[in-house]
């Protein structure tokens, strides 16, 4: 019995991590048909979000609050990661809408490129440009509406990225003075240490889960139930389901899918600077760190279906539950006097890479009998 | 789109044949040994750059895990070069099993004790593999970005697979082939390296002609029209299913060639052969060369990696911005691809850009190959 509920927790971590992960994809990937390979990449974001939170709440002024460094990361992550998802969109793929293999090549550029900012630019200066885009994507929205349908209004933009631009080089240059740590570019891998209160176990029924873990399954709890109510309860989350059901029909009646789209998008981005909080809590965080996920995150998608958070929650926790039975050799432990050639194949699949041959054989074992994933999406159309 | 191709004089064809094959033969003479060594691989890596050509310009399948055909080819070549070359070692076996205590052959490894098993071995195996994760994808009708992310998860598997077997295929490290002996020779050597290269160039060759015959013809055709309108193939009364299933197996089997002559002309066959990122390389060579031009694609995969290896020489960290760049760009702005623009319309509109060229004002197939003589 103890063994079964450490193995069902072990599982249920490891699903978390991928369900946040992969909320923000499926989301995007229902609503757009976009396979945004950059995802893990925006996991990265996250991740140095909360590496640089933490140096930053180490500073005198901000020391006395060091130990609610890590909520504060979680909405700054969300933030940094939507706002470099929202920028790929204008820039990217609202070019490439119906293509999807050419979206996947682009936003396999984009993740290198990212990748390989992380290394060649110092964070501080980082953090600058992420605080000048946000400035000059929102300061224009925020303005009263006589100023947006005057015919000056390309002046105000400029005038505001132009704001945006020095406030930026300002934030970067202040950062990287007072922390010395992000003045200098590294390739090298980084280190976020969660607080002092999430440090330990907990003891839940004779078992000890580290609180990390619990932590990450907070996060993911707070993210799915969030979205379900954004998605279901708010106006434009009634807007994104009408869109995902019938795109030129929305259009027609008025939705402006331009909007949802960047909403859309937005928000799947965000979630996965989410996810990159609790990947940071788990390991060190270099540039590869969503390269790790991002199979896992797609295998999620693809079993799950498109278009049903449902699918997608219950496809992390199959998904993550099986890698540590089959990982760890579980079934061996929970079912001692198996016969030897059972036994013997079990103990070959015993490690973490080899479980994840034996999950992708079962996925696709999976889909010969279910090929659109577990809740698919209705329709009579010849495609889909 | 790719109709109206430029009409070249047969005089051009010949002398451009003619210049080729004498460089070919003149190229271990004039280039030095590193140079001509990376050359041939870069050859070696326009076969597989044919296959992704087959399949995603042709047939409009984007895979992402060609490495894995590529690799198993390589480790087929790799593993009868180690054991050819191990009757020094103890129990007659190639060196890295004494490591881990392995004192037979594994069985699997048995044919590969003979030469002709190995050559076909090289690229049927890779060919039935692909044919299975071929058909059992499209068989489910699973298509476009489905496909293309559960060959990219298949890929991975293969990655965690032969990473972990120590025992079997000597896991992260790979297996050598530089310091193997082949007919007596080393296969490192200069003179196997320069026969390597000949080798490599009439395989191109040869890989292009064929691969020309596959896309000519009612064959041809129909992965066209699979491209274009998939459903319309299936209501037409073909099956798309077989003709997918052959395509994929058919540049499986060239990824494994091609894999094996870069195994032999790098050194070395290790799990490195089938991560992520040099999958879909692949196909930006192909991207950037011209999808649905076959020459495009060998253009492409040799000059990209030249580019790659001389920016990487100058610039290390700058390599990942272009690469980056030149994913977004090619794809945004170059759909299809160079040789693609210069065969389509690209030229002409840049000429009536600057006022060079009469703009077309009907459909250009009517004012551009019917009316030429009487416009101009």
């Amino acid at each position: 019995m103890e063994l079964l509920l450490d193995s069902l927790f072990n599982g249920v971590a490891i699903g978390s991590v991928l369900l946040v992960a992969a909320l923000g994809l499926a989301i995007v990937f229902g609503l757009m048909g976009v396979i945004n390979l950059a995802h893990g990449e925006l996991m990265m974001l996250g991740a140095y979000t909360t590496y640089v939170t933490q140096l930053i709440f180490k500073l005198p002024i901000l020391k006395p609050f060091y130990n609610s460094y890590i909520i504060v990361s979680i909405f700054l992550a969300f933030i940094v990661s939507g706002v470099v998802g929202i920028l790929l969109e204008k820039t990217i793929i609202r070019k490439l809408y119906g293509s999807p293999l050419e979206t996947l090549l682009a936003t396999w550029g984009v993740s290198l490129i990212l990748q390989q900012f992380v290394r060649s630019v110092p964070l501080a200066y980082g953090t600058g440009l992420v605080i000048s885009l946000l400035i000059g994507l929102f300061l224009p929205t925020s303005f009263p509406s006589k100023i947006k349908e005057s015919i000056n209004f390309k002046y105000f933009k400029f005038s505001s990225w132009l704001f945006a631009a020095l406030t930026g080089v300002l934030t970067g240059s202040i950062i990287s003075s007072s922390v010395s740590k992000l003045s200098r570019a590294s390739a090298r891998n980084v280190d976020v240490t969660a607080p002092s209160w999430m440090r330990g176990q907990v003891e839940i029924i004779g078992t000890a889960f580290p609180k990390t873990r619990l932590m990450i399954i907070v996060i993911t709890l707070i993210s799915v139930i969030a979205i379900t109510l954004f998605l279901n309860q708010s106006a434009w989350g009634m807007r994104i389901r009408a869109v995902t059901q019938n795109r030129q029909m929305s259009d027609c009646l008025g939705i402006s899918t331009e909007k949802v789209d960047i909403i859309t998008f937005g928000i799947g981005s965000g979630l996965a600077g989410v996810a990159g909080v609790a990947v940071s809590l788990l390991g060190s965080v270099g540039p590869n760190v969503g390269g790790n996920y991002i199979v896992g995150c797609f295998m999620v998608v693809v079993l799950g279906g498109v278009g049903n958070l449902l699918g997608t929650v219950l496809a992390s926790f199959g998904i993550g539950i099986m890698t540590d039975l089959i990982g760890a050799g579980r079934l061996l432990s929970i079912w001692p006097d198996m016969p030897l050639p059972l036994s013997n194949t079990i103990n070959f699949f015993a490690t973490t890479s080899m479980a994840r041959v034996m999950i992708f054989a079962l996925i696709v074992i999976f889909l010969q009998f279910k090929p659109t994933g577990l809740f698919p999406q209705k329709g009579r159309m010849v495609e889909n | 789109m790719y109709l109206s191709k430029i009409k070249f004089d047969k005089k051009i064809i010949l002398s451009f044949w003619i210049i080729l094959i004498a460089l070919i033969i003149a190229a271990p003479t004039i280039l030095p040994v590193f140079r001509l060594n990376l050359l041939g691989r870069y050859l070696s890596l326009s076969i597989v750059a044919l296959g992704v050509d087959l399949i995603w310009g042709y047939t409009g399948l984007l895979s992402l895990g060609q490495g894995i055909f590529f690799a198993l080819g390589g480790y087929c070549a790799a593993m009868y070069l180690q054991i050819t070359s191990s009757s020094e070692f103890p129990n007659n076996i190639p060196e890295f099993f004494a490591l881990y205590g392995v004192e037979k052959l594994p069985f699997f490894w048995e044919p590969f004790r003979s030469p002709v098993f190995t050559f076909f071995a090289i690229w049927i195996i890779p060919a039935l593999v692909a044919g299975l994760i071929g058909f059992l994808v499209f068989r489910n009708r699973i298509k476009g970005v489905y496909f293309s992310i559960l060959t990219q998860a298949s890929l991975l598997v293969f990655f965690n697979f032969f990473n972990g077997q120590q025992k079997l295929i000597n896991g992260t490290n790979g297996l050598k082939t530089d310091v193997t002996q082949l007919f007596g020779q080393m296969v490192g050597s200069e003179s196997m390296q320069r026969i390597f290269f000949w080798i490599t160039a009439i395989l191109v060759i040869g890989a292009w002609f064929f691969a020309k015959w596959v896309v000519k013809g009612r064959f041809g055709n129909i992965l066209i029209g699979i491209r274009d309108d998939e459903p319309r193939v299936r209501f037409t009364g073909y099956n798309p299913v077989i003709f997918k299933t052959i395509i994929f197996s058919i540049a499986g089997g060239l990824a494994g060639i091609s894999g094996a002559l870069y195994t032999v002309q790098s050194g070395i066959v290790s799990p490195q052969f089938m991560t992520v990122p040099f999958s879909i390389e692949m196909v930006i060579w192909v991207a950037v060369g011209g999808r649905g031009t076959l020459l495009g694609a060998i253009l492409g995969a040799v000059f990209i990696n030249y580019a790659k290896s001389l920016v990487s020489e100058a610039l290390p960290a700058s390599w990942m911005f272009i690469q980056g760049g030149l994913f977004i760009l090619v794809v945004t702005a170059l759909p299809e691809g160079v040789l693609g623009w210069i065969q389509g319309d690209g030229p002409r509109n840049l000429l009536q850009k600057f006022g060079l060229k009469r703009k077309i004002e009907t459909y250009p197939s009517l004012e551009v190959n019917n009316n030429e003589g009487n416009n101009e």
